[in-house]
């Protein structure tokens, strides 16, 4: 039996009357995928964000890797080995492919200021070995060809990857990727497929997705939790998932 | 879209209540504790702490015919701040743009009037009716600076980030101020006040065991003002035109799917902050004079919408009081121990810790960042 | 045809990551450098290097600093002038209470007094942001100035309330005050431009350019990456209040030889710096130097050149039009090429790249 990364226990989160999460408990397995679905406004990204320590849930607690944290900031989250991407891509439009995926790397970065008022010495062979890892990551995603292009003038789907290839910099242990499918059409869907299942037998990244295309989730995820109006509705393994009543009646807006 | 269901009813409050309730609190304990430093006197005369917290209060309550002097200078200053805030308030609400050159307007609007003036007067028209003739020339003129400031400069930079809008606006100041200076030169110019027939001279009032002088222009001032509020205030809730400001200000893209034009309404709020402007130049001008030294004084404008957030017409006008009158008595009652002149800061400084402690200003709406 | 890299391979990552990978490219350095070191004093004029050259590269050193906190940190700060006052007024005091240190390493030391205080006046940074902290910088600014004017000590309790350039020597060469030659002045400026530039690049390219820039990009992104806000920006302001802070004490002691703080420091100069940040483009170093050199240079060609063409135009005039022009440049730049005179610079070397073809 896999031990338990991630718990989000009783979480509810409010902003002033508006609830976006209401009583929320599932638990995210080391090494599994992890999908979390629902219809719009379930507060599905408000519960990455609660992950990430972006937001604070009123009530509940999240625990990771055993540790229960009240109220964690998104640093520290980062620290912990909690990576993310955006349901808006959110790159540093100025920079190029590289230098996105080269801040992910930030946290492994420990050369002070002082080395770099020099560069050549001790900090040109840090940036040298971290540039090695990012490369592997280039290699790995098929993005080598757009290394030094500014983000900004990338089209949607690579600029997902690159989203992607941030995250993975950061060696997580925890991935949460928002919609990393969107807007993708069906060639590029399958690519972004196999790079997160590659990402998740490679290098053994537990994951947690939001998405919307049901066929993906059911293909990728080993178990699925669904939410609905901010509340759970239904958690488990896609095919029991799938055949809830709950769930049919929510995607299909029946009102309950 | 699904709405999530309400847990708590949310309070039927106007929204400035609590902000003002808690300023009025954390104020409340701070005079508290003055009174107890005191009254028990543990900061003895002579002491820096007597000197800060004790003797200037003792001064306000020993004489309080200065007291009310310095507050009505302060109210005064602070609405002409406001005034300028308005104009700055009118733009941001209608086209989101922080027209940092609204300061330099005022000085532009101030110089035209009086070069407009002084031109005819070298013809032989003066008197009241060519000061009445060049004011609407002026007018004209800031009409004229609207439109081509919407042409050229706003609806290029129409789907640019906040701060580009901004830092375009230092141009257009830097700008206008070259421009100034060529047509009208860089001396100093006197307010055409005898022929707007703006009141001169002063009223002293024998009040609380001595005498408060309140200059006539300065009450004609602060009736003036108080009346183009009220108007922007009516103008914005009754007409049409208000109406569309009001929802051009809420959403671009609702207006204009109505049908409103956003260049027309543009071209109305820049212009009817250039009257703002005029206005607030001919009075400033009145006090003192007319140069380009005003353009520091118009930058005090904005330590008022940091208080006074950018889109409230109140928030301008509660902002302005608050830093015109905490200005003056600053400088009179505390200044002397820090060696005079603090009022060349003491408005940014105030704003800076209100921000550090309510980063939207008084009035602004809390940000909730979404990603 | 001259600027192809068809043939420049890069066999190492040490190669490729290098300030200037393009051999052109570093052939155009050792060139400028070459013109700067060796050809300017050998044919430019005392009134060149005084009127054109040594304002040139004190504003660059400005422009760099504050290129650091608006260009790569995304940072508006209208506290420019207060800061190279700073510095100005450190390197005075410590020439009058250390007379026997070493004035260029008073000037280097003076930056770290301006950091500081820059540090200072950043802290709201975390807490506020855009337009909010201009106003914050503000603050700074007047307060600051208001220090110079009003705290005695920092002008030594002298009548004029202005500071003072003794004479000092390097090796026996004059390089401050009255008997210092602009060629003297020239080349110690141009010395330390160099260095800190040099300085300036490595920091740039290095982990914390990019962590500044993706402060700027998307600050919630940069945290969920682990860069902690505050000793970022603090960083950034101190950086940026360091260059800033030399630039000011290069202004008074190589190039003014003393004088009233009041115009050098006021808010007039940092809208100046800003323009040339903004018109040399944010966020690159060649930017700041473009940028500098047409603001501190226009009005020179305006006051000088124009009238030498056979043009009269008054002094006044010349300051005018200046605005004028510069105000209009601001606009235009900021429409149509926000990235300012470095990007048309790029493009023309893109340009340059397929020459004669035409792509």
């Amino acid at each position: 039996m896999s031990d338990i990364l991630l718990s989000v226990d009783n979480v509810s989160l409010r902003f002033g009357g508006v609830r976006a999460i209401s009583d929320v408990s599932f638990d995210v397995r080391k090494g599994e995928i992890r999908a979390i679905i629902g219809p719009n406004g379930a507060g599905k990204t408000s519960m990455l964000n609660c992950i990430n320590g972006f937001y604070h849930p009123q009530e509940g607690s999240i625990t990771f890797k055993g540790v229960k944290r009240p109220r964690v900031k998104p640093h520290e989250a980062a620290v912990g080995g909690i990576a993310r991407t955006f349901q808006n891509v959110a790159l540093f439009k100025g920079m190029t492919t590289l230098d996105n995926i080269m801040v992910g790397r930030t946290l492994k970065m420990h050369k002070s200021f002082f080395w770099h008022l020099f560069r050549h010495g001790p900090a040109m062979t840090e940036e040298i070995e971290h540039r090695k890892y990012v490369e592997e990551i280039i290699d790995f995603l098929e993005i080598e060809a757009i290394r030094k292009v500014p983000v900004g003038k990338l089209p949607y789907g690579l600029q997902k990857r690159v989203e992607l290839g941030r995250a993975l910099a950061m060696q997580p242990d925890l991935l949460l990727l928002d919609e990393p499918m969107a807007g993708m059409n069906l060639e590029e869907k399958e690519d972004m497929c196999r790079f997160i299942i590659d990402v998740n037998k490679q290098y053994g990244t537990t994951i947690a997705l939001i998405e919307h295309d049901m066929g993906v989730v059911m293909d990728l995820s080993d178990r699925v939790v669904v939410l609905e109006y901010g509340r759970k509705i239904a958690d488990g393994i896609p095919e029991v998932v799938k055949a809830d009543q709950n769930v049919i009646d929510a995607y299909l807006g029946v009102a309950h | 879209m699904s709405t999530a269901e309400l847990a708590t009813p949310s309070p039927a409050l106007p929204f400035w209540v609590m902000p003002v309730l808690k300023t009025v609190a954390v104020m409340g304990v701070i005079a508290a504790v003055i009174v107890v430093l005191v009254t028990s006197g543990i900061a003895p005369k002579g002491s820096w702490g007597h000197k800060i917290l004790a003797a200037p209060f003792i001064e306000m309550r020993e004489m309080p015919d200065l007291l009310v002097q310095t507050l009505w200078e302060g109210v005064v200053a602070g609405i002409l701040y406001a005034l300028i805030a308005l104009g700055f308030v009118l733009i941001f609400k209608a086209s989101g743009v922080f027209n940092f050159a609204q300061g330099i307007m005022v000085v532009f609007a101030a110089l035209t009037l009086v070069g407009l003036y002084d031109t005819f007067a070298r013809y032989g028209f003066s008197g009241t009716l060519a000061a009445y003739v060049a004011l609407a020339l002026t007018l004209g003129v800031m009409l004229m600076l609207a439109v081509s400031v919407e042409r050229f400069v706003l609806r290029p930079l129409v789907n640019q980030p906040d701060i580009i809008l901004f830092m375009a606006t230092f141009g257009l100041a830097r700008l206008l101020i070259g421009v100034g200076e060529t047509i009208f030169g860089g001396s100093s110019k006197i307010m055409i006040s005898d022929q707007l027939g703006l009141p001169k001279g002063a009223i002293d009032l024998a009040i609380l065991g001595g005498r408060v002088t309140l200059q006539k222009i300065d009450i004609a001032a602060a009736v003036i003002a108080t009346l183009m509020i009220i108007a922007l205030a009516v103008f914005f809730q009754k007409t049409r035109i208000g109406r569309a400001l009001r929802a051009v200000a809420d959403s671009h893209k609702a207006a204009l799917s109505v049908g409103i034009s956003l260049n027309q309404i543009w071209i109305i709020v820049w212009f009817a902050a250039g009257v703002v402007a005029l206005v607030t130049g001919i009075m400033w001008g009145a006090r003192s004079d007319v140069s380009f030294g005003l353009e520091t004084i118009a930058l005090k404008a904005l330590p008022v919408l940091i208080l006074g957030g950018f889109t409230s017409v109140p928030g301008a006008i509660i902002g302005g009081l608050i830093i015109g009158v905490g200005e003056k008595l600053g400088e009179f009652y505390w200044g002397p121990l820090l060696g005079g002149a603090i009022e060349t800061w003491l408005a940014y400084v105030i704003a800076l810790g209100f921000l550090v402690f309510r980063p939207q200003g008084l009035f602004g709406d809390k940000i909730i960042e979404r990603i | 045809m001259f600027y192809r890299e068809a043939g420049q391979f890069k066999t190492d990552y040490a190669a490729d990551m290098a300030v200037f990978p393009i051999r052109q490219d570093r052939i155009g350095i050792a060139l400028i450098l070459l013109m700067a070191f060796v050809g300017i004093p050998m044919f430019a004029s005392d009134f060149i290097l005084n009127s054109v050259m040594i304002p040139f590269l004190v504003f660059s050193l400005a422009a760099i600093g504050l290129n650091i906190l608006t260009g790569y940190t995304g940072l508006i700060s209208l506290g420019t002038g207060a800061f190279m006052g700073v510095g100005a007024y450190a390197c005075y005091k410590m020439t009058t209470i250390f007379p026997g240190l070493n004035i260029i390493v008073c000037i280097l030391l003076s930056g770290f007094f301006a950091a500081a205080v820059g540090a200072l006046f950043g802290l709201p940074s975390l807490r506020i942001k855009g337009f909010y902290l201009a106003v914050a910088t503000l603050a700074a600014q007047f307060f600051l100035q208001w220090c110079f004017v009003r705290i005695p000590w920092l002008y030594n309790y002298n009548q004029s309330g202005a500071i003072e350039v003794a004479q000092r020597e390097v090796f026996g060469v004059i390089i401050t005050g009255a008997r210092a030659t602009p060629e003297v002045r020239y080349y110690v400026l141009l010395s330390i431009v160099v260095l800190l530039t040099w300085i300036a690049s490595n920091i740039i390219h290095g982990r914390f350019g990019r962590m500044w820039m993706a402060v700027r990009d998307m600050d919630i992104a940069a945290e969920l990456m682990g860069i902690r806000m505050l000793p970022a920006k603090l960083l950034s302001f101190a950086v940026s209040s360091y260059y800033c802070g030399v630039a000011g004490a290069c202004m008074m002691f190589l190039w003014y030889g003393g004088g009233e703080a009041n115009d050098a420091f006021s808010i007039n100069q940092s809208f100046n710096v800003l323009f040339m940040v903004i018109i040399g483009g944010l966020g690159s170093l060649i930017g700041a130097f473009f940028g500098a050199a047409f603001i501190s240079g226009f009005p020179t060609f305006l006051k000088f050149g124009v009238p030498a063409l056979g043009i009269p135009l008054g002094g006044a005039t010349a300051e005018h039009v200046t605005q004028i022009v510069v105000g209009g440049l601001i606009i235009f730049f900021l429409i149509v090429e926000p990235h300012g005179l470095a990007r048309l610079w790029q493009i023309g070397k893109q340009k340059l790249r397929t020459w004669p073809f035409p792509y």
